[in-house]
């Protein structure tokens, strides 16, 4: 039976319902408003700090809005109820999660709004770059087609590098085919395409 | 690829850097306040000299008023003291909110070193301070003849920033006479 109690106690089901903010214990009659506080403590800014939140600063207003906090929550009052308070008395500027309002749907949408960007120029990149890929196929195989025509040596090889082209840029694949065919003489014909 | 398109990444490094750098001179401790153009908060608290209950029924009617947040624990208010007893030798109609203070070292601050006060209001719990958005001492208020707050001010008020305050009050005051 003791050790029934002693584990409950452990895993919070007896233990009085507090939050401790701050260093500093705020019972609450049950764990849900122990909760809010706690969320509300975190998710408010201090008006007077510039980075900290109600829960971690140190400063005067800090402290009092802490202790405002706490009386409302204590009062049973809705978390909305509570924000609206403080922005009422301290600009949005205490809110760490922005409303979403014509002010800031910038802030809300804008990443995403650069994601949709992004996708439609890489898709229109990807799209040129194969139409120009598909286009340097054929330029190349009437490239090549000449090449095999000038010096009808080493053939076999313009084939298979054809079929890679799309990996390399026109230059790249001018040097390739010069190296494969070993043969100077095509040299110009490929770079004049 | 169209040739022009080759400047969009230089146009957005453009603007992306104006905007940086006009980031860069913002004051991030700026903080607009909630309360311009909004009534003045309600509040009933006793004066801190005479003890008589004051309302914010005796800033309508009136001039255009200064509402001074001060302490006697705030080094600033120190500092902008002289300058408030200055202005209220000038005719500035001035009240002040003594915010979360002792009584007694804040009725003899205003016995040494002069009360430019029409009234100081004893905000001793920092309610009204609360209801006014105030983050900390001192902070002034303009407050037109209706009660509504028209301007807010952080940090004491000098000779170098009165002139900008000067302006609002006075055109305030070209309002009310209108």
């Amino acid at each position: 039976m003791k050790n029934l109690i002693c584990f409950l106690f452990l895993f919070g089901v007896l233990a009085p319902a507090q939050a401790i903010v701050n260093g500093h214990e705020y019972p609450f009659e049950d764990q849900e408003r122990a909760e809010v506080f706690r969320v509300l403590a975190n998710e408010l800014r201090c008006p007077k700090c510039q980075n900290q939140n109600l829960a971690d600063s140190n400063a005067m207003i800090a402290d009092d809005l802490r202790r405002e906090l706490y009386q409302q929550v204590q009062a049973g009052k809705q978390s909305e109820e509570i924000v609206d308070f403080m922005v009422d008395r301290y600009g949005e500027f205490v809110l760490y999660r922005p409303r979403v309002n014509a002010m800031t749907y910038f802030l809300w949408y804008g990443p995403a709004a650069f994601c949709v960007i992004a996708a439609i120029a890489f898709g229109l990149v990807m799209r040129q770059r194969r139409k120009q890929s598909t286009q340097q196929d054929k330029s190349q195989a009437q490239a090549n087609e000449q090449a095999t025509y000038v010096s009808s040596s080493a053939s076999s090889h313009t084939d298979e590098t054809s079929a890679a082209s799309a990996d390399f840029s026109a230059e790249e694949q001018a040097r390739l085919d010069a190296l494969l065919n070993g043969d100077a003489s095509s040299q110009p014909t490929d770079k004049g395409k | 690829m169209k040739r022009w398109t080759l400047y969009i990444p230089f146009v957005v490094f453009v603007l992306l850097g104006l905007l940086l750098w006009r980031g860069l001179y913002l004051d991030p401790k700026h903080v607009p306040s909630a309360l311009v153009d909004k009534p003045f908060p309600t509040f009933a608290l006793p004066t801190l000299v005479e003890g008589e209950t004051k309302t914010e029924a005796s800033l309508k009617g009136g001039p255009v008023h200064l509402v001074n947040v001060w302490g006697t624990w705030c080094i600033s208010c120190k500092v902008e003291h002289p300058f408030l007893v200055e202005l209220s030798q000038q005719g500035v109609a001035i009240m002040g909110v003594n915010y979360k203070d002792e009584n007694d070292a804040a009725r003899k601050w205003l016995n040494d070193l002069g009360d430019p006060y029409v009234f100081s209001v004893d905000d001793e719990q920092g309610t009204l301070s609360m209801d006014l958005g105030v983050t900390g001492a001192p902070e002034t208020f303009v407050v037109d003849s209706q009660g509504v707050i028209r301007h807010r001010h952080q940090g004491p008020i000098t000779r170098a920033n009165w002139g900008s305050i000067k302006q609002i009050m006075d055109q305030l005051a070209q309002e009310t006479a209108q």
